[in-house]
């Protein structure tokens, strides 16, 4: 049944993401196949399940197919420069202590160009919720090689393969002091909405990396058929592993998916360890952020 | 014996919710995910074309569908749902459910 061939439901019956989402902006840009739209998905049934007051929650994106994510949902979002969205996130969470502040971003954005932003705001612990799409390669601008693509793996800047060994994400997000560390792929919709809802109630820097088809670049270079195939190799090649060692979480040319939760424990956010300090050091003369912002020193 | 084992003991008294599958087709972009992953098989690729030209799905097995919103999971752009309908046959009546595979 289609809701055009019954147009009494299509007036009276809304995607159950209408809340959640810019409708107006859909159908979105990400071509078919492509991981990314369940992605958000998840994202915003993970929102719902919360229960999290939408005004206080904000999301932010860099530049990249991935990076279209924030324009689409409805939410304060905000659209950076290239491989930057970490570091206007953190100005937004220490200006604004009481936002919940998301990063929805590409592989190519948050660990190749903004690699740096990545690794420092995991080892300051800042109070930011990452999601992070892996698609292998950099999508928007052609299917370069990126820092996640899998050795052996064709992309246009390697048409003989990559010979650079990609990052384990996981890895690097625990090694860098990452309380929450995750990986699931874009079937897992379930284990993810709820992994993201989880990440919500936890602070400090939370990562989750969800691995997704690109199915017009990566898996076309590489000959390895359309999205739907993507997800029956997630299927079978996926193998969920909660606690495991993140440095066994590497991920060889079409080899096994580790996914799971790998990091959930808690350390002191940059925020809680910068009142703390300055609250020993300077007693009443320092005056904490105020949860809604505002200006700093009593004056 | 394994009768016994597949149908839960409350099957006569407990009614499954019911579905009914929506597509919006002029959304879909006919990557075939609900297809694929629907656990009840309820849904198939039309020959169908919609306004821009992909194949949407179809319904082509009513009265199983769950509504365990699968489909609307992982659609990625947003354009199949189900609602949960009350009148649905107490288990008994309909044949044990078989959930192959994934959970995803
Ligand atoms: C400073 C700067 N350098 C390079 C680019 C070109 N550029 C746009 S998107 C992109 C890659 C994005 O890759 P990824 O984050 O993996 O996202 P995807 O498109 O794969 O979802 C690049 C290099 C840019 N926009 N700005
Ligand atoms: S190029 Fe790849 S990542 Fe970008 S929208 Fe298309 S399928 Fe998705
Ligand atoms: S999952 Fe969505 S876009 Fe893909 S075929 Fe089904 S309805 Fe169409």
């Amino acid at each position: 049944m289609t809701v055009e061939a019954r147009p009494d439901y299509a007036e009276t019956v809304e995607h159950p993401m209408t809340p959640f989402l810019r409708m107006d902006r859909i159908p979105h840009v990400w071509c078919p196949g492509c991981g990314i739209g369940t992605v958000v998905r998840c994202f915003a049934s993970a929102l719902e399940k919360s229960g999290i007051d939408l005004d206080k929650v904000s999301v932010v994106s860099g530049i990249g197919c991935a990076g279209r994510t924030a324009g689409y949902l409805k939410l304060d979002g905000f659209h950076t420069a290239h491989g930057r969205a970490i570091p206007f996130a953190t100005g937004l969470k220490l200006g604004r202590p009481e936002l919940t502040v998301t990063v929805l971003s590409g592989d190519g954005d948050l660990v190749g160009i903004g690699g740096n932003h990545f690794i420092h705001a995991a080892r300051r612990n800042l109070d930011l919720l990452v999601v992070l799409i892996n698609n292998f390669t950099y999508g928007m601008t052609g299917g370069q090689n990126g820092p996640t693509t899998p050795l052996s793996a064709r992309s246009s800047t390697m048409p003989f393969g990559n010979f650079e060994t990609p990052f384990n994400l996981p890895h690097l997000a625990a090694s860098s002091g990452a309380p929450y560390v995750a990986r699931w792929t874009s079937l897992h919709v379930r284990r993810l909405t709820w992994s993201i809802e989880e990440a919500l109630e936890r602070k400090g820097f939370r990562f989750i990396e969800v691995v997704a088809p690109c199915p017009v670049l990566y898996l076309r270079l590489n000959k390895l058929g359309d999205g739907v195939q993507r997800m029956r190799y997630y299927h079978d090649e996926a193998e969920i592993r909660n606690g495991a060692d993140p440095g066994d979480a590497a991920i060889d040319f079409q080899g096994k998916i580790l996914c799971g939760v790998f990091v959930d424990e808690e350390r002191p956010t940059y925020q809680e360890l910068m009142d703390e300090h300055y609250g020993n050091v300077l007693g009443d003369d320092y005056v904490p952020m105020p949860l809604e912002g505002g200006m700093l020193g009593g004056g | 014996m394994s009768t016994f084992w597949r149908r839960p003991l409350d099957a006569d008294r407990v009614r499954p919710p019911h579905g009914e599958v929506l597509i919006l087709a002029d959304r879909c972009k006919g990557c075939e995910f609900c297809v694929e992953f629907c656990p009840k098989d309820v849904l198939a690729m039309s020959k169908d074309f919609n306004r821009k030209g992909y194949h949407p799905p179809e319904v082509v097995k009513s009265g199983v569908c769950m509504a365990c919103n699968l489909c609307e999971t992982i659609c990625p752009e947003f354009a199949i749902f189900t609602t949960t309908t009350p009148e649905s046959p107490p288990a008994a009546a309909l044949p044990a459910p078989v959930l192959e595979g994934v959970a995803p």
